[in-house]
This record gives C-alpha cells, sequence and structure tokens, in this order.
C-alpha cells in the first residue's frame, strides 16, 4: 500500500517538473542564503574561539602592563615567587606589513595548556618542548617560509595568521629577549598570596569575559548578517508555501480518490509528510552546497571587514563544519514543516466527499481575506506599540518580526483596495476587463508580491541603516582624526623627548593617554585629553552642557561615550565616579561609533594626576605642513618611518573597510531581490498555465493573443510598481527600527538616520526590470497559446 | 448474504435543521447479483451507494458486508474494507491525472496487496485498452476513461462493486458499450454489482431493481 501510495503521489511531481523544480528551487535558495551567512559566522566564530584558545583571551584572567607594553621577566618571577600561578606571553608580529601574529608561550605554566598545546589540540607537550619550532595552520605556515630560522609545523588548530612557539625561541625571532607581553593567570590561585598592588604595582589585572573578545566585538557585524540570512530564508519559504499550497490544491481530486479506493487518512497524511521530507532534504542538500558557494564568495569580503573593523582574525578558507550545513539540512525541514502545515491540515480536515476541485487555489475567500487583514493590522499595531515601550534585543527583534510579518500580510488586502479604485475610474471595455482581471489574479500572486515586498523592503532598511552608519561614521572620523599626523614611540621617555622636539614644530601636540578601568561598574577606559582647539573645535557632542569644553578642561567635569551613557543610565549633568575620591559631573556624550566598551575623558592633569605611572607614548600633532614634521620626525628626531602614521592613511584604510562591508551588504541585497524576482516568476509561469479559462472569453470576444500577452506584461509591471511603493514606507520603517532600537540595544549607540532617495529609486527601477523579466516569458508563452487550446475551454474537455 | 443494510437513517444539516435523506433503509444483496438503484434526483440514491462504500457514514443501522458491520467501524477499517472488498466506479471516473492507464488500473490491487499483472493486462484486453495503456487520463475520451474505472475497480477482485450513474458522462452508444462489457467482466468474476442509475433501459439489464423515493425504498 505504501508503495503504491507513493508512486501515486510521486506521479504527480513526474508530471509537474515546473512545480517541482519551483518547490525544490525556493527550498534550495532559502536554505542556501541562510545556510551561507551561517557558514561565513561559523567560519568567524571558529576563528575567534581558535583565537582565543591559542591566546587564552576571554576564558583566563591576564595581567597587563598598565603602561608601556611590556612586563619584564623580573616581575614574572616575583609574581611566581609571590605564589601567583601566571604563565608568560611574548607577542609580536613578523611577517611583511606585521601580517602574522607570533605568539610564545611557557606550556609548563601555561594555565591547562593553551590552544593546541597540552590541552585538547593535536599537540603534545613533550613534542613541543622538544622541538624548537613554531606551528601553524596551513595557510600561514607557507607564509612563514623564509621569515624566521626554525622549522615549521603545520598545525590546524592555530588560528589563522597566528604562529606559536616556546617563549625563547619567539623572543629570539622577535629580537624581545627578557620582555613579556602578559601574564596568564590559572583560574584556580592559592590563598593568601600577596595582592598584586604588591608584588607588581605596575600591572593591570583584566578579568576573563567568558567568551572570545573578539567575538564580542564582531557581533553588530554578524547579527547584520544573520539578519539579512533569515528575511532571504523568509523570502525563499514564501516560494515553497506557494509551490506547496498549489501542488495540494492540485492534488485534492488524487487525495479523494486515494482515500476512496482505500487509503487510510493517516497513511497518507505520513505519505505526504514523508515526501515533503524527502523534497526538503534534497532542496536543502542543493542549498548548503549553493550556500558553500555563496559564503565562499563572500569570506573573503567579511574576512577583510572584520580585520579591517575590529582587527579580527578570520580565516579566508571555508571549511565544511557539520554544525552549518546540518543546520541547514534542519532549517529546510523546518521551512517546509512551516510552509506545508495548512496544507496538510486542510488534507487531514477534507471530508472524504469533498469536490475535487481544486478549490480556487488562485482565489482567496472573503472571509479569510478579512482574517488575513485583522492579523496583519493586529501585528503591525503591536509592532508600535512594542517599539515604543519594549526595551532588549529581543524586543527589538519581535518589532521587526511583527513589522514585516503585519505589512507583507496587508500587501493584498492594499494591493485589492487600490486595484477597486482604479477599477471605477477605468473607462474603455479593455481597460475595466485588464483591472478586473488583475484584481481576480491578485491572491494567485500575492505570495510572490509579499516576497518582493519583503526583499525590497529588506534592501531599503539594510541599505539606510548601512549608508547612515557611513554617513555617520564618515563625519565621525573628520572629528575624530583631527591630528594631521599619528606618532607611536618606544618609551615613555623617548614620548616625553618627542613631545619637546614637536612643541616648537607642530600647532597642537595631543598626547594620548588612556587607562582601563571599571566605570560605572562596568568595564571602561579612562582617557586624558589635552583640551585645546582641536577638541573644541572638532568634537561635535550628542548632548552638551554650557561650557563644556571650560569646564573639563578646568577638571571639573568629564565627558563620557554614548555606550557608557546608555548602559549605565546616565547623561549630561549626571555623576560618575572615576576614582575611589573623585566624582565627577557629566558635562557632555559623545558618539564613538564601532567601540564596544565605554569611555570617559578627564581633562590631561586629573588624568595624570590619577594615573602618574601612565605616560603618554603615542600622540597627535597638529600642523599646517605634514610632510615637513614628517621629514623632521624622521630625520632629525630619528623616529621609524612606520611609526607616524598620516590622518589621510587612517581614513583611507577606515573607509575602505567599510567599501568591503557595502560589498558584501550589495552582494546580499542583489541575492534577497533575486530570490524574490525568482518567486515572481515562477507564480507568473505557474499561473499561466491555469490562465486559459479566463482568458479565452476574452480571446473570443475579439482581443488577440498578442494584446493579451502584453496585458499579462503590463499586469505584472503594474504590481511590482506598486509593491515597490508600498516597500518605501516599510523598509524606512525597517531602517528606523533597526537604527533607534536594535542598534541602541545591541551595541549602545544610536545612529542619526538618513534617507538616500536616488538609491530608492534606482532599487525600483531594479524591481520592475525583475518583474519584466519574470513575466517576460510567461507572457509570451500565453501570446504563443494555439487557438486549439482556447478551443478546448469551450469544449469542456480541459 | 454478502451485503445486508437494516434501518440504515441518515441526515444532511439544512438551513432550518436536519434533513433526512434516507429514512429506514433495508435492503441485501447476495453474491454475484446485479442491482440498480433508480429514483428521482434527491432521492438519496448516491448516499446510500456512499454509506455502503463507508465513504460516509449512516446515522443508524447495520451495514453489513460479508458479515462484517462497516456502519461500526472506524475511518482506518472502513479504508481497509473498500481496499480490499469493494470496488466503486464514479461518474466522474476519479483517476489520477499523473498515472498512466497501466498504473492507473493497478492501483487498487497494489493498494491492496493483490496486484497481478496478468489480470491487468487480461481486463485491459477485455475493456478494449490494450492499446492505451501507456497513455494519460487527458489525452483518452470520457469512454475510454470510464473504462480504465471499470478496469481498476475490478482489477482488485471486490466482492463488490459500486457505481455510482457510471454512464452519466457518457453518450447513449457509449454507455451501451461500458455497461455490457462492464456486466460481463462483473459476472466473469462473481462479485455483486449496485449500480445508480436514472435509466429505465440500463436497470432492466441488471437481476433486480430497486427504487427510492424520499428516502425510502418503494
Amino acid at each position: 500500500m505504501t508503495g503504491a501510495g507513493l508512486s501515486a503521489l510521486w506521479s504527480y511531481w513526474r508530471r509537474n517538473p515546473l512545480q517541482l523544480f519551483t518547490l525544490i528551487a525556493g527550498l534550495a535558495l532559502a536554505t542556501a542564503l541562510w545556510t551561507g551567512v551561517q557558514a561565513v559566522n561559523a567560519e568567524a566564530r571558529a576563528s575567534y574561539d581558535a583565537a582565543a584558545a591559542t591566546l587564552g583571551e576571554g576564558q583566563y584572567d591576564q595581567l597587563l602592563p598598565k603602561a608601556g607594553e611590556e612586563i619584564a621577566q623580573e616581575t614574572f618571577i616575583a609574581l611566581r615567587r609571590a605564589g601567583w600561578i601566571v604563565g608568560p606571553v611574548t607577542e609580536g608580529q613578523v611577517g611583511p606589513n606585521g601580517a602574522i601574529r607570533l605568539v610564545g608561550i611557557d606550556p609548563l605554566t601555561a594555565p591547562g595548556g593553551l590552544g593546541p598545546v597540552g590541552g585538547g589540540g593535536g599537540m603534545g607537550l613533550t613534542e613541543f618542548l622538544e622541538a624548537p619550532a613554531v606551528f601553524a595552520d596551513a595557510a600561514t605556515a607557507a607564509r612563514l617560509e623564509g621569515l624566521v630560522d626554525a622549522p615549521i609545523v603545520v598545525e590546524p588548530t592555530i588560528a589563522p595568521n597566528t604562529a606559536i612557539t616556546d617563549i625563547f625561541v619567539a623572543q629570539r625571532l622577535l629580537n624581545a629577549q627578557g620582555r613579556l607581553s602578559r601574564l596568564i593567570m590559572a583560574s584556580e590561585q592559592p590563598l593568601g598570596r600577596a595582592p598584586l598592588a604588591q608584588v607588581a604595582p605596575d600591572l593591570v589585572r583584566r578579568t576573563a569575559q567568558g567568551g572570545a573578545d573578539v567575538g564580542r566585538l564582531t557581533d553588530s557585524f554578524h547579527l547584520n548578517l544573520t539578519a539579512f540570512g533569515l528575511l532571504s530564508f523568509a523570502v525563499g519559504i514564501f516560494i515553497v508555501h506557494g509551490a506547496i499550497g498549489l501542488a495540494f490544491e492540485q492534488r485534492r481530486g488524487m487525495v479523494r480518490t486515494l482515500r476512496a479506493l482505500g487509503m487510510p487518512l493517516g497513511r497518507l497524511i505520513t505519505l505526504l509528510a514523508v515526501e515533503l521530507g524527502v523534497l526538503a532534504l534534497i532542496g536543502g542538500t542543493i542549498g548548503v552546497g549553493l550556500g558553500y558557494v555563496v559564503a565562499a564568495s563572500l569570506l573573503p569580503d567579511v574576512a577583510a571587514t572584520l580585520k579591517g573593523l575590529y582587527g579580527a582574525q578570520v580565516s579566508g578558507t571555508l571549511v565544511l563544519r557539520p554544525s552549518w550545513w546540518l543546520s541547514g539540512l534542519a532549517i529546510s525541514l523546518l521551512g517546509t514543516a512551516v510552509a506545508a502545515t495548512g496544507a496538510l491540515m486542510s488534507v487531514a480536515r477534507m471530508p472524504l466527499l469533498a469536490s475535487a476541485r481544486p478549490r480556487a487555489w488562485a482565489t482567496t475567500r472573503g472571509t479569510l481575506r478579512k482574517v488575513q487583514m485583522s492579523v496583519s493590522l493586529g501585528l503591525l499595531a503591536l509592532s508600535g506599540i512594542l517599539a515604543l515601550s519594549a526595551e532588549g534585543l529581543i524586543m527589538g527583534f519581535g518589532v521587526l518580526a511583527c513589522l514585516l510579518i503585519g505589512a507583507a500580510l496587508a500587501l493584498p488586502g492594499v494591493l485589492g483596495g487600490v486595484l477597486a479604485l482604479v477599477q471605477s475610474r477605468a473607462t474603455g471595455v479593455t481597460a475595466q476587463w485588464f483591472w478586473a482581471d488583475t484584481r481576480q489574479q491578485l491572491p494567485g500572486l500575492s505570495l510572490a508580491l509579499m516576497a518582493l515586498l519583503l526583499a525590497m523592503a529588506a534592501n531599503i532598511g539594510v541599505s539606510t541603516m548601512v549608508s547612515s552608519f557611513r554617513l555617520t561614521f564618515t563625519g565621525f572620523l573628520d572629528q575624530r582624526l583631527a591630528s594631521e599626523l599619528y606618532v607611536s614611540t618606544e618609551s615613555a621617555e623617548q614620548g616625553a623627548a618627542l613631545e619637546r622636539f614637536a612643541a616648537s614644530r607642530a600647532r597642537e601636540v595631543l598626547p594620548l593617554l588612556s587607562v582601563e578601568a571599571a566605570l560605572a561598574d562596568m568595564p571602561a577606559a579612562l582617557y586624558g585629553a589635552r583640551i585645546g582647539a582641536t577638541y573644541r573645535e572638532n568634537w561635535g557632542l550628542l548632548g552638551e552642557a554650557p561650557q563644556v569644553w571650560d569646564r573639563v578642561a578646568a577638571g571639573d567635569a568629564l565627558l563620557v561615550n554614548e555606550q557608557l551613557a546608555r548602559r549605565a543610565g546616565l547623561w549630561v549633568g549626571d555623576d560618575l565616579s572615576i576614582a575611589a575620591d573623585l566624582t565627577l559631573p557629566i558635562a557632555g556624550v559623545f558618539g564613538d561609533y564601532g567601540n564596544p566598551i565605554g569611555q570617559a575623558i578627564v581633562a590631561e592633569d586629573v588624568f595624570t594626576r590619577l594615573h602618574p605611572e601612565v605616560r603618554a607614548t603615542r600622540f597627535g600633532l597638529r600642523t599646517d605642513d605634514p610632510t615637513a614634521l614628517r621629514d623632521a620626525l624622521t630625520q632629525d628626531f630619528g623616529l621609524a618611518p612606520q611609526a607616524i602614521t598620516d590622518q589621510a592613511q587612517i581614513k583611507a584604510f577606515s573607509l575602505a573597510v567599510f567599501e568591503r562591508t557595502f560589498t558584501v551588504t550589495a552582494a546580499l541585497n542583489v541575492l534577497t531581490l533575486s530570490v524574490a524576482g525568482f518567486a515572481m516568476f515562477m507564480s507568473l509561469l505557474t499561473l499561466a498555465g491555469m490562465r486559459l479559462p479566463q482568458l479565452a472569453p476574452a480571446w473570443a470576444l475579439g482581443l488577440t493573443r498578442r494584446k493579451l500577452g502584453q496585458l499579462e506584461l503590463m499586469r505584472a509591471v503594474v504590481l511590482a510598481a506598486l509593491t515597490a511603493l508600498l516597500a518605501l514606507p516599510l523598509g524606512l520603517a525597517l531602517a528606523w527600527v533597526l537604527l533607534a532600537v536594535v542598534n541602541v540595544e545591541a551595541f549602545g549607540w544610536r545612529l542619526p538616520m538618513y534617507v538616500f532617495p536616488r538609491d530608492y529609486a534606482v532599487l525600483g527601477l531594479f524591481a520592475l526590470v525583475a518583474a519584466v523579466l519574470a513575466a517576460a516569458w510567461p507572457a509570451r508563452r500565453l501570446a504563443r497559446t494555439p487557438p486549439s487550446d482556447l478551443l478546448k475551454v469551450f469544449a469542456n474537455e480541459r | 448474504m454478502l451485503l445486508d443494510v437494516k434501518g440504515v437513517k441518515k441526515s444532511f444539516q439544512g438551513a432550518e435543521g436536519p434533513v433526512p435523506v434516507l429514512r429506514d433503509i433495508d435492503m441485501t444483496v447476495g453474491a454475484g447479483d446485479t442491482v440498480a438503484l433508480t429514483g428521482e434526483s434527491g432521492s438519496g440514491k448516491s448516499t446510500l451507494l456512499h454509506l455502503i462504500g463507508g465513504l460516509d457514514t449512516a446515522d443508524a443501522g447495520l451495514i453489513k458486508l460479508d458479515g462484517q458491520d462497516i456502519a461500526a467501524m472506524g475511518d482506518s477499517a472502513r479504508a481497509a474494507v473498500r481496499c480490499r472488498d469493494i470496488g466503486i466506479v464514479f461518474q466522474q471516473f476519479n483517476l489520477i491525472p499523473s498515472l498512466d492507464v497501466a498504473a492507473n488500473i493497478a492501483f487498487q490491487a497494489r493498494l491492496a496487496g493483490v496486484h497481478d499483472a496478468a489480470k491487468t493486462k487480461e481486463l485491459a484486453d477485455a475493456l478494449g485498452l490494450a492499446d492505451q495503456l501507456h497513455k494519460y487520463p487527458e489525452n483518452l475520451s470520457g469512454g475510454q476513461q470510464q473504462r480504465v474505472a471499470i478496469a481498476r475497480a475490478l482489477a482488485a477482485l471486490p466482492k463488490l462493486i459500486l457505481a455510482d450513474e457510471p454512464t452519466g458522462n457518457l453518450d447513449e452508444a457509449t454507455a451501451a458499450e461500458v455497461l455490457a462489457q462492464m456486466l460481463s467482466l462483473v459476472t466473469r468474476t462473481g462479485a455483486a454489482l449496485v449500480m445508480v442509475t436514472h435509466s429505465p433501459r440500463l436497470a432492466s439489464q441488471m437481476n433486480r431493481t430497486l427504487h427510492l423515493r424520499q428516502g425510502m425504498l418503494a
């Protein structure tokens, strides 16, 4: 019985390959974009985790120098003697432009083994100690050839662009004998050991944050990618829903016959579910394959973006990770289940003696339409209420979901209303028939149009967010990178000498002073600033008290960044404690885009009083002649050229990073829109086969087949244009939610929203082109329908 | 007795309350018997046929097929009886459009697990379908489609054939030809036949005629 039932069900797909293709293609596209994004995210996270495992970030507390970048070996010895269980790390950059991070560890004292050594990695402790080798993954190992005078061993578990070796080998290769970069603390420390301030007062303890630091930094980027993946998946599922709905409606007769001939309902439902499961797995497998291609093509840009924005090292090559391809198959099955639940329930509830005639798949019943509209209005209202009242990131996504689903459900009703209005004003019989016929086609095309609406709204929303970010960030860079030259010195003494040297040659010398601090009980950084013309003229503030700069310069107030202000619930006028004996009022709040932690700025004098041990090694220099100053610094002062970076270089680098981000966003935009275009194409093609009974009377009454084809094309363009118009306010609303709700909840800053009418017009044009392309073939087929086929409608032989 | 119907009642919900369609029906059909069920439109002929076939459930009464009470069975058990013991020929043919003629004929027999390729071919030959086996229903005439439906009903070797106006969609000459073939095959397989028809001429070719009037057997 099972075999006979399956063969009957399968025969439907064999006879309707176009529908089968639509279903599998929909599933494959939905899965592809989802798994593509997941693959990119998984690859990036694996790289972060590898880095965290290698470098001890995230898992263990660390001791870092309060100022400068080095710890003396004697300090390490003193700590060990005082009972502190710490492991030394020396690290530095090797290779062209310092592209490879060389990390030297001491596996005997490193807590629990680090990365591949001694822990869960593939390298034994004895092996590591016996062979004074440098370990790296294959790509990095290849680049290390000729750069280090030690044997190179390939170890795939090591993070990309990172090499690990014994600490003495690293010190030799980095020419840093006796110098340590940081100390990693074991989780368990003996009780009663001498306090850090007594043994090593120059060190500061940074607590573990329970995860890869860089992972936290890059969450915003991955969140955006995930949101895009989900939207693309939703668009794909619309296609699947349409294909399954049509297939089930057309098989009502078969279902009735199968049951009448003796197939139990339960068995039938099971077989239908199995059939869909198999199709979902096929579509999912193809999707995972396509997702791999999408991910492989996106990953280099994503890796470059992450490196540029956050300094995160992400492997540029993709690994087939079971987690993402299994999740791809799972999401394909889940999507099919969601799309098919209604259809399966309808089969389960269908009386055996129900009419076998397809129950007008292409015509939604009035009551259903009213229910859909009510649900839509409810969701839109809920979205508005949540946007104004709710808090938290999950709520932010709740707002997005309600807004998008509500708007998609409202689309058929709104389009129906517009078409009814146009129809009532149409003059001429052809026009009246055209608008009436378009209204009749609306339910059949509504899923595809909903997909188009979502894709366009996502495009508008995400593009607006990214473009607003770029615009804001560019302005922000202009403010923050006011100095013409940025200079790094090797020591505080060299820094002091440079300050004296530059005092007469530069318009302003701005030392960059900072320490890690806990502000408002949150990890943050405290900066000391020499308040002068540069700050007063260039820094725009989001909120400020009168005479803000005078007060900060006088040490009577401080500035905080937006992240700290929002997270701590502080604003201008509130007090912030920056030391046990110093609390200052907040005189201004500044935007600080891209920085994940809080920041406070006090006057240089206040900072030096609080942290006399911290001395500046980096400086911003204001000058009218950067070239002359650069020459003086290198030739007269003896600074290495690579210690000087000019403003233009940094800006160009930062903007280049954004261009890479745009490449990723643009690629995802194109993919999502393509999926929506495909949904429209398949819907039109499917409907074309069902259109003859509606078109034959018009043909018989005098409309030529060519004219009918042209009208079909025009119908698609009209519907796409109306959908594009409706997508604009939806996309802007989406952008507002992303900028004003999700961004604030996720990252702590709110970006101003800008609109880009030209971009929207171009997008609308793309949508129309997609509609014309989607409708061209079905319309052509219709225009070439043989008269004999049209006559069959009247012969009742169809 | 192959089929024993006793005290069967059935009502449908109308706008102004339940509308009785069958009132206290008693009838019997023996093995190999051929019975015509006649009556005006709305008299309850098709409803009675659906109840006997287990396609619908009676409000009251017994419907025993080979000693088993169909009326008391659940959906799955009734489906099993339909599959194994009953062949149904519909007025609208109800072939599976995506299966070719050969697969359609064999379909119920495969469901019942009694498929015999030789039997399928024999039925196709007897009904003049030997040249049509690889065609799809959409490429057949109405008469040919009904022949396929008859072959499908007989291929599973059921004890009872139920035919609901099987020639209602055919012209007179084709109808006569199809009915003759069906009667011949039913007689040959030894199955019983209950056929709903409006045509006195077709009814006259059955062993017995039962006439329904306002939900009761006259």
